[in-house]
């Protein structure tokens, strides 16, 4: 008998999710496919994740060749690669020890890839000055945020540290503050007025959350996730004050920065309004705002490449910060590399720039014509809407079920969406996430839809929502 | 919160005091002071400032190609055609790095290795792992399902230990580790809270392991602790010692007695040169021990694609082999591991070729083996070298280089040169390392760093520069030594 039962409890009391649920279903249909097995259709549509490539996108040819090069630096001596990929390759080359990509870097990421990533967030933000000494390059966005909940997160106080979070927010961010011990206070975003952040909301959630633990941040997604909403420059200024009248430290996950989509929509980085807001508080409020090379037209999830830039923090924490983020010896090199692509692309002139722009271009027309799209179907099915999509890749509709179709989802034991999508699952082949994974109010219910995708994978996608959904609704009504 | 809106009171919310204690006690003395004042010296050097010499030599990390290793061709092909699909119609790449690409490429997302994989790791390679054990330990099965591909092997072992870490005060975990041992351990352990039981190894008989010194580590560590787990490093870091089978079928025992959980450690597996040595994998010993040991004793074996011959350590590419792990725990690891997504896709591919490499008969066969042949010969030819230069010094002495990367010699420091440390508040060792650096350009890390008996000190050096530059860093060791101990008598 294993003593190994009693293990920490804080992994044990995990987040539990119906996650396994519904892929391994999908995984399980996909083989019964493969044999032959079934009729209905011919293969699982996946609008699950937020996968550029698994979707089938292609990836950024000037990525990719600078990529190969750098692999394989024989390949510099080719005539078939475009002469600012050879140029870029080599430079990036020549920062790394020994001229390999196999080297170890330093922990926080190569210098001079640093620099590009600061050279990136001051043009972002119209001349913000940004020092690389304060930019933190991980294996992923994810993995810089878990080492500054590790910062910040006390777990061995009989009160636990707070950190309030959206309310939806995504799965996976959840599951990391609860393996860190955090308590988590959950703020709701106003679904009818497109998943607006309200201060007062904020503030009813800070004042339940002060009775039970420490709260000491506040978790931001802006674009967000699953929301598909962009906090305008108002909204943003109103949060930083909170912040600062309550003495938290804002987490802003800016993953999907460059992911904004409509003529009337534009990203304003946390960094830069703080920045404008006067000196006592553009000096003070303490921030660590994070991007990934996983989201944006780039989607390269697999390269974990990410960084964060910590604002405002005490210069003794932040040595103990450096200390924390070079234990793990150093990031990827080749996600690293993929974050200097992303801040420094091809510039007009570039022997690569017609390409790569109409690439990127492509994808943001795309996801533009998806959303037009799902509205449209949309408006013709009762008991689902759908606010718009201002950013980001996924859109968050809100399923009105009947009365019915509620009573039989408890009869189930089971989550009203989650019945609905994995029966969706079976009987159609497509699969989306329920929004019990995410958080929404009592009795309201949603799914997530990946919309970065072809525009006919988006056409068979909804087709088959529509026929299943009509189905559903007809028969619960 | 004030009325009218304005900060009620200065100061910030994350500070020394309100911040996680844990992390005041994490540190990684690889990469430590000695290592940003080397830098800080490359920086002066590089602005013209003169120095009693030209080049700072890193012989601290365990970096192959920082040290002019080249890459193996054949990994590196794959990896770019795998990048860069174009070029599976370019003729200049053969045959079989094509296949291996197809292959991989097929188990990824949307055929890119830009998407995200399972957050165990990619199942073909995960099969490729499996049956690469399965050939090195003479045919015993490895089950895909209990191979966990990681982001280097750091990863791998982090999330054990985090697993494992539980309870409180006097019913903490507590965790076995080697003196001297490599310091991403004790780091962890700070990092986690969890108790650091430290076992000697034996210097004296070449850095070899006691059971009767890892009995009494035990036993001592049960009056505050309750120790679960026990790691070794196999061959070891900083100390290159390869463990004789016997020594690894005494652990076994001793952890299925004590009921302590195995953490092996093995990433320099294919790095062996001492005559008589030989690499033992534990999963091997274990399962040729019978049932009576190999159904019972929980083990956890780690690799990387850092070290061997590879030398890939920027790929960030691991995998651990989890053996006899309690299902309810190992759900647990499942889902503890999705929390980070997914490793470095290109890490796992990389991982892929390593355990699949080319074979007899294929195109890029021979090219392979005569790159990895020499690589590793010159590592021999390196550990040989060192050890002999460095016994030549009067007050240097150094055990054989069995395996690994690291020479780990103990140096004689003179009373005045430990007083002189003492006042400026450094470890001896450290005070010897940094004049080293400071007076030769030589960076190394200094043996307190890694753990040592009491009043012994010792430092780690890398057998890694080209044998040339690595025979003048020692003539230079051994200057500067007599100079020190002359200076300081």
């Amino acid at each position: 008998m294993s003593f190994m039962k009693d293990i920490s409890l804080l992994v044990k009391n995990n987040f539990l999710s119906g996650i396994d649920v519904l892929s391994r279903r999908a995984a399980q249909i996909t083989v019964e496919i493969q044999q032959g097995e079934r009729t209905n259709y011919n293969k699982v549509l996946d609008l699950s994740s937020g996968d550029l490539h698994r979707g089938g996108i292609k990836p950024i040819t000037f990525v990719r060749q600078v990529l190969a090069a750098c692999f394989y630096p024989a390949l510099l001596e080719d005539d078939s690669l475009p002469l600012d990929v050879k140029q870029r390759a080599k430079i990036l080359l020549s920062e790394c020890d020994g001229g390999s990509i196999g080297s170890y870097t330093d922990s926080s990421g190569i210098a001079k890839i640093k620099l590009c990533v600061s050279q990136y967030i001051t043009r972002r933000d119209g001349g913000v000055p940004s020092s690389p000494d304060n930019i933190f390059i991980k294996s992923g966005s994810q993995t810089a945020l878990m080492i500054m909940l590790k910062l910040l997160i006390r777990s061995k106080d009989s009160c636990q540290t707070g950190v309030l979070i959206p309310v939806p927010t995504y799965a996976s961010f959840t599951l990391a503050l609860e393996e860190q011990g955090a308590a988590i206070i959950p703020y709701h975003l106003c679904e009818e007025q497109g998943w607006t952040l309200h201060v007062e909301e904020l503030r009813k959630a800070l004042l339940t959350g002060r009775k039970t633990c420490n709260p000491v941040a506040l978790y931001i997604c802006n674009p967000g996730n699953p929301t598909g909403h962009i906090q305008s420059r108002k909204s943003i200024e109103e949060v930083i004050r909170f912040a600062a009248e309550e003495r938290l430290f804002i987490l802003a996950d800016e993953v999907y920065q460059s992911c904004v989509y409509g003529d009337d929509t534009e990203f304003y980085s946390y960094k830069k309004v703080l920045s404008e807001m006067g000196s006592t508080i553009s000096s003070t409020v303490e921030l660590a705002s994070f991007n990934s090379v996983s989201k944006g037209f780039m989607g390269e999830c697999g390269l974990r490449g990410g960084y964060v830039e910590l604002v405002n923090l005490d210069p003794a924490v932040r040595e103990y910060a450096q200390r924390l983020f070079s234990t793990r010896s150093c990031p990827p090199v080749i996600g690293q590399i993929a974050l200097d692509l992303m801040a420094d692309p091809p510039k007009p002139g570039d022997p690569s720039f017609p390409t790569f722009s109409e690439e990127a271009q492509s994808i943001k027309n795309m996801i533009c014509k998806n959303t037009g799209r799902i509205q449209e179907v949309f408006s013709e099915l009762p008991g689902i809407s759908c606010q718009p999509l201002k950013a980001g890749f996924f859109v968050f509709p809100c399923l009105h079920f009947p009365p019915k179709a509620i009573k039989w989802a408890k009869k189930r034991q089971m989550e009203p969406d989650m019945l609905y999508c994995l029966h969706l699952l079976e009987e159609t082949g497509l699969h989306v996430r329920p929004g019990c994974e995410y958080g929404q109010r009592k009795d309201s219910h949603h799914i997530r839809l990946f919309v970065a995708t072809q525009q006919d994978i988006m056409e068979d996608a909804l087709q088959r929502l529509k026929t299943f959904h009509m189905r559903f609704m007809k028969e619960f009504s | 919160m004030s009325e009218n809106g304005a900060l009620p009171r200065l100061g910030k919310v994350l500070t020394v005091d309100t911040m996680n204690p844990n992390v005041k006690k994490v540190d990684y003395a690889v990469r430590g002071p000695i290592v940003q004042r080397a830098v800080q010296i490359e920086k002066e050097l590089k602005e013209g400032v003169k120095k009693p010499f030209e080049e700072v030599i890193k012989a601290n990390i365990g970096d192959a190609h920082a040290m002019g290793q080249q890459p193996i061709t054949f990994f590196r092909q794959v990896m770019a055609l795998c990048t860069y699909p174009q070029l599976l119609d370019d003729n200049k790449f053969p045959e079989d790095t094509k296949s291996r690409a197809r292959r991989i490429l097929q188990s990824c997302g949307g055929n890119s290795i830009g998407a995200y994989t399972t957050s165990q790791g990619i199942d073909c390679v995960r099969h490729d792992v499996a049956n690469y054990i399965q050939r090195r330990d003479g045919g015993i099965p490895s089950d895909p399902d209990n191979i966990y591909l990681t982001t280097g092997a750091s990863d791998g072992i982090v999330t054990i230990l985090k697993l494992l870490t539980a309870g409180e005060g006097r019913t903490r975990t507590g965790v076995m580790i080697s003196i001297p041992q490599y310091p991403l351990y004790s780091a962890s352990i700070a990092e986690l809270g969890a108790v650091q039981v430290n076992y000697y190894l034996n210097e004296e008989k070449c850095w070899s392991l006691d059971i009767s010194e890892l009995q009494r580590s035990l036993q001592a560590a049960r009056e505050h602790c309750i120790p679960r787990v026990l790691c070794i490093i196999n061959p070891g870091n900083p100390t290159g010692q390869v463990q004789s089978r016997q020594c690894i079928e005494d652990v076994i025992k001793f952890a299925a007695k004590e009921n302590l959980f195995l953490m092996a450690d093995e990433v320099y597996q294919d790095n062996v040169y001492a005559e008589g040595c030989e690499f033992h994998s534990f999963k091997k010993v274990l399962f040729e021990m019978g049932p009576e040991y190999s159904s019972k004793v929980e083990l956890a074996s780690f690799h990387s694609t850092s070290k061997c011959y590879m030398g890939e350590c920027g790929f960030r590419g691991g995998y651990m082999e989890v053996i006899n792990m309690d299902p309810e725990v190992k759900a647990q690891l499942t889902k503890l591991v999705s929390v980070r997504l997914c490793p470095p896709a290109p890490g796992q591919a990389l991982m892929d070729l390593v355990v699949n490499s080319p074979q007899p008969g294929e195109p890029s066969y021979q090219t392979f083996i005569k790159e990895r042949t020499a690589i590793l010969s010159a590592l021999a030819e390196k550990a040989k070298l060192t050890e002999e230069i460095l016994n030549t010094v009067p007050g240097i002495s150094c055990n054989p280089v069995q395996g690994a990367m690291y020479s780990f010699p103990c140096i004689a420091l003179p009373e005045r040169a430990i007083n002189a440390a003492k006042a400026k508040g450094q470890a001896p060792d450290m005070f010897y390392c940094m004049k080293l650096l400071e007076e030769t350009g030589i960076c190394l890390v200094p043996g307190s760093g890694f753990g040592q008996r009491e009043g012994t000190y010792h430092f780690r050096m890398t057998i890694l520069p080209p044998t040339d530059k690595l025979k003048i860093l020692l003539n230079k060791l051994k200057e500067f030594h007599q100079k020190f101990t002359q200076q300081y008598s």
